[in-house]
């Protein structure tokens, strides 16, 4: 009896009208920083480096068919830096933002060489964008068309970025209690001490207490920032140890713009009055006058069914960023080892891992065999990510086969001769020597010619 | 809510209290005082002083050497001045091997490994060069036709026997190509000497950060690919058939004088262990090396002796080394299991180098700056 009256309060809660500013602050800032990171990206001629010049790429499972399209590369950065453009004024809003999502998760999908959390995590929030109403104020669309003008929403439209966010951190905390993170303090115990850049800071940088400080500090962060921004009283705390936080963390480790992209995403859970003072000044800046808009007027979707169909396709996202992180429980084996369900699951700036993949191509009749040289088909940044990850070695060994077959080599078997380190270890054998890689395939499955962790 | 920052707090008074008194368990040598890190700028400075700068000093000797004995060949062309030409291009090539390493600043810039000792050499093109007269030692597509290889072929494999390379090298046109390449070698190693010398030493020292950019990672790196690429691969690796299956002799280094094989690589052997250790060209001074910061980190966390299995890892390959011929070509031909053999001893340090080296020094094997998370 008491759960149906708690849950018809939430239901009334989140459908509840609130103010829109939070919603379009975060549309104008995370526009303005994504289009200077794909302009960051390009400037630092990564396009070229990661995408176009590499001729063998990684994809993901389910994703062959995402080919990096050459120097076309370059007309999708085109796409998705104008998209977060407009995006950010508010122009054309739905085709802009499925524009952006799409060239983005697009240009993500190309190789999973470069896979990071923060592009994971810019993916996700664009999606959730695409469903949001985040035009109808402060926008050129609204300027437009004032029949879309509108400053109250359903309490839903921002609550579901703040679940969002909530998801992110507390996974990326719990990710953090483990073993060698929080007895060990590794894999800081090793970063931390070559940090010297910093001013002052770096002083203390060789400080066992300081690596300690940091990693309990971090777990401790990310497990418990979220309900300080929840809670009014305590969100000034809160929003000072997010900034804090990432500065320090953009500081000491090369982790680009994530930063700035969390420190304007968890500005969320501040009030819609705070968000208006802040859009005062843009107001101020091109002269706008909130005119002409009641009071009451709230956004009309024109069908009232795809308000229910728009809560259904974000709650059931966020139903399944809950469960895919919890994946590796799936699997046997240490997670940190196999990476097996390692990837999206916030796990971010967890381990240190280094490896060395040495393959063997043999002929299983004449058992002639020679070595390859990665050098030859992969870029070091990709070598350096495809020595630590089973699903790599896997691809690249079928892509080795076949680059052979079609070389006229014959019964090509595929071997490797793997070691890695995690987290300061010895390096140990990492891939089962004497299992041919020509003979298993990169899916879902366990992955037991994966060599165990433990000795 | 107060609670909830209560016990975070707390938490954290309590961790910071506990790690600062405890004197037992896991968590030990817990104190606030700073603990200085390890000096990578003594590291990078002995390495520029104590190592870098002397063998580029005296390599560059060396090639003085050689252009004297090449002009007393060029005045009285005989089979005596040839091997005296000879001798001083061994004594070259021998001091050229603690410089190969160093493929950072100008070296990298002019490329002169690449122009000084790509092997095998085109011998087709170098007779197609010398007798049209008409070529750009500059030009990449010249790397194979030039440097000590091309030396190798010119003093040694150009003719039947010692009279006929003489009667060869004779012509004007055989003169004038022999000249042009000691002259080429001689010019580039003084540039970038000079360079090291008057600009890129302070520059090299002050870049003493962490990123992939800073002169501990690249010349760590650099280090790495030399060893892996020019020493395991180019002097062993290649030419005992281990990437394409079947022996390719003529790839060994110097295969037409042959007999030097072995010793250009037990050189190059050295200067590897002596840019570890740290150890000065000149003084033979022990000085700060990649061991003692291997060291410094190893006992700070309780991490294995990394540094100890690298040096034994080495002596083991030295010893499996000692087995082969002078001649690599000849030794390759009649037995290149012990070759490979050889190879194999010199991989396993890879592991040990490229794995668990650059994990506990955090250097980045990396050429790309791109983001992490």
């Amino acid at each position: 009896m008491q759960m149906a009256i708690d849950l018809y309060q939430l239901y009334s809660r989140i459908n509840s009208k609130t103010h829109i500013a939070p919603l379009v602050t975060l549309r104008v800032l995370f526009g303005i920083i994504m289009f200077f990171s794909m302009v960051r990206f390009w400037y630092h001629g990564w396009i070229e480096k990661l995408y176009v010049l590499p001729s063998f790429h990684f994809h993901y499972y389910g994703f062959d068919f995402v080919q990096v399209p050459g120097l076309w590369t370059y007309g999708l950065f085109v796409i998705c830096s104008i998209s977060a453009l407009t995006v950010a004024v508010g122009y054309k809003y739905h085709l802009s933002i499925v524009l952006f999502f799409l060239s983005f998760t697009y240009i993500e999908l190309m190789d999973m060489t470069t896979y990071l959390n923060h592009y994971y995590f810019i993916s996700v929030l664009s999606f959730i964008l695409i469903w949001l109403p985040a035009h109808t104020s402060l926008s050129i669309d609204a300027r437009l068309n004032s029949k879309i003008r509108s400053l109250y929403l359903p309490r839903w439209n921002i609550d579901v970025l703040k679940i969002f966010l909530a998801i992110v951190y507390i996974y990326a905390g719990a990710a953090k209690l483990n073993y060698d993170w929080m007895i060990n303090a590794m894999p800081l115990s090793i970063w931390l001490p070559t940090k010297l850049d910093i001013p002052i800071l770096s002083t203390f940088m060789n400080t066992k207490s300081v690596h300690y400080l940091f990693s309990w500090g971090g777990a401790i962060y990310d497990l418990g920032i979220v309900f300080l921004l929840l809670y009014s009283k305590t969100r000034t705390l809160g929003y000072f140890l997010v900034v804090i936080f990432h500065l320090l963390t953009g500081l000491l480790f090369s982790i680009g713009m994530f930063p700035y992209v969390m420190i304007v995403a968890t500005l969320i859970f501040f009030s819609a009055d705070f968000h208006l003072y802040l859009q005062s000044f843009v107001r101020k800046i091109f002269n706008q006058k909130i005119q002409n808009i009641s009071e009451n007027s709230q956004y009309q979707e024109t069908r009232p069914i795809s308000q229910k169909f728009k809560k259904l396709i974000l709650f059931s996202s966020l139903f399944l960023q809950i469960i895919i992180p919890l994946r590796f429980l799936l699997y046997p084996g240490n997670v940190f080892w196999t990476e097996q369900g390692y990837r999206f699951s916030w796990r971010v700036m967890l381990m240190e891992k280094t490896g060395y993949a040495n393959f063997k191509i043999v002929d299983g009749k004449s058992g002639k065999r020679f070595y390859v040289r990665n050098d030859d088909f992969l870029s070091s940044f990709q070598e350096k990510q495809m020595s630590t990850q089973p699903d790599f070695i896997v691809q690249y060994a079928h892509y080795l086969g076949e680059h052979f077959k079609n070389q006229g080599h014959q019964n090509v078997e595929v071997y490797v001769e793997s070691y890695v380190s995690l987290n300061g270890r010895k390096s140990r054998p990492f891939i089962d020597p004497n299992v041919d890689l020509m003979t298993v395939a990169d899916n879902f499955n366990h992955k037991y010619f994966i060599l165990p962790f433990e000795k | 809510m107060k609670k909830v920052i209560g016990i975070i707090f707390t938490g954290i008074l309590i961790f910071i209290i506990h790690s600062c008194s405890s004197d037992d368990g896991p968590i030990t040598m817990m104190t606030m005082e700073p603990a200085p890190s390890f000096d990578r700028k003594a590291l990078l400075t002995n390495w520029a002083d104590n190592v870098i700068i002397p063998r580029f000093e005296a390599y560059d000797k060396r090639l003085d050497e050689l252009n004297s004995q090449h002009n007393s060949f060029l005045s009285d062309t005989n089979v005596s001045s040839l091997k005296a030409l000879r001798n001083s291009w061994l004594n070259a090539y021998l001091a050229w091997q603690h410089v190969s390493i160093f493929d950072i600043g100008k070296a990298e810039e002019i490329s002169l490994r690449n122009f000084t000792n790509i092997f095998p050499v085109d011998t087709a093109a170098i007779f197609q060069n010398i007798s049209s007269g008409n070529y750009n030692l500059l030009l990449p597509s010249n790397f194979d036709t030039q440097g000590f290889g091309a030396l190798d072929y010119l003093l040694f494999g150009i003719g039947k026997d010692d009279q006929d390379i003489v009667n060869i090298l004779s012509s004007v046109d055989h003169k004038a190509y022999l000249g042009d390449i000691i002259v080429r070698l001689k010019e580039m190693n003084q540039e970038v000497l000079n360079d090291w010398k008057f600009n890129f030493r302070n520059q090299f020292i002050d870049n003493s950060g962490s990123s992939a950019t800073a002169s501990t990672d690249k010349i760590v790196n650099d280090f790495l690919f030399y060893y892996e690429k020019f020493f395991r691969a180019g002097k062993v690796g290649i030419p005992a058939g281990v990437f394409s299956g079947s022996k390719l002799s003529l790839k060994v280094e110097a295969p037409y004088s042959g007999i030097y094989s072995k010793q250009l690589f037990l050189e190059a052997f050295g200067s590897i262990e002596n840019f570890y250790n740290g150890i000065g060209f000149e003084t033979g001074e022990n000085g700060i090396g990649l061991d003692d910061y291997l060291i410094f980190v190893q006992e700070q966390n309780n991490f294995s002796n990394i540094n100890e299995m690298i040096l034994t890892q080495w002596t083991s390959a030295k010893g499996k080394s000692q087995d082969l011929s002078n001649n690599f070509r000849d030794q390759i031909e009649n037995d290149n299991l012990k070759m490979l053999e050889t190879y194999d001893e010199l991989q396993k340090a890879v592991v040990l180098l490229k794995v668990d080296m650059l994990q506990v020094l955090n250097i980045q094997v990396d050429f790309v700056d791109a983001d992490g998370d």
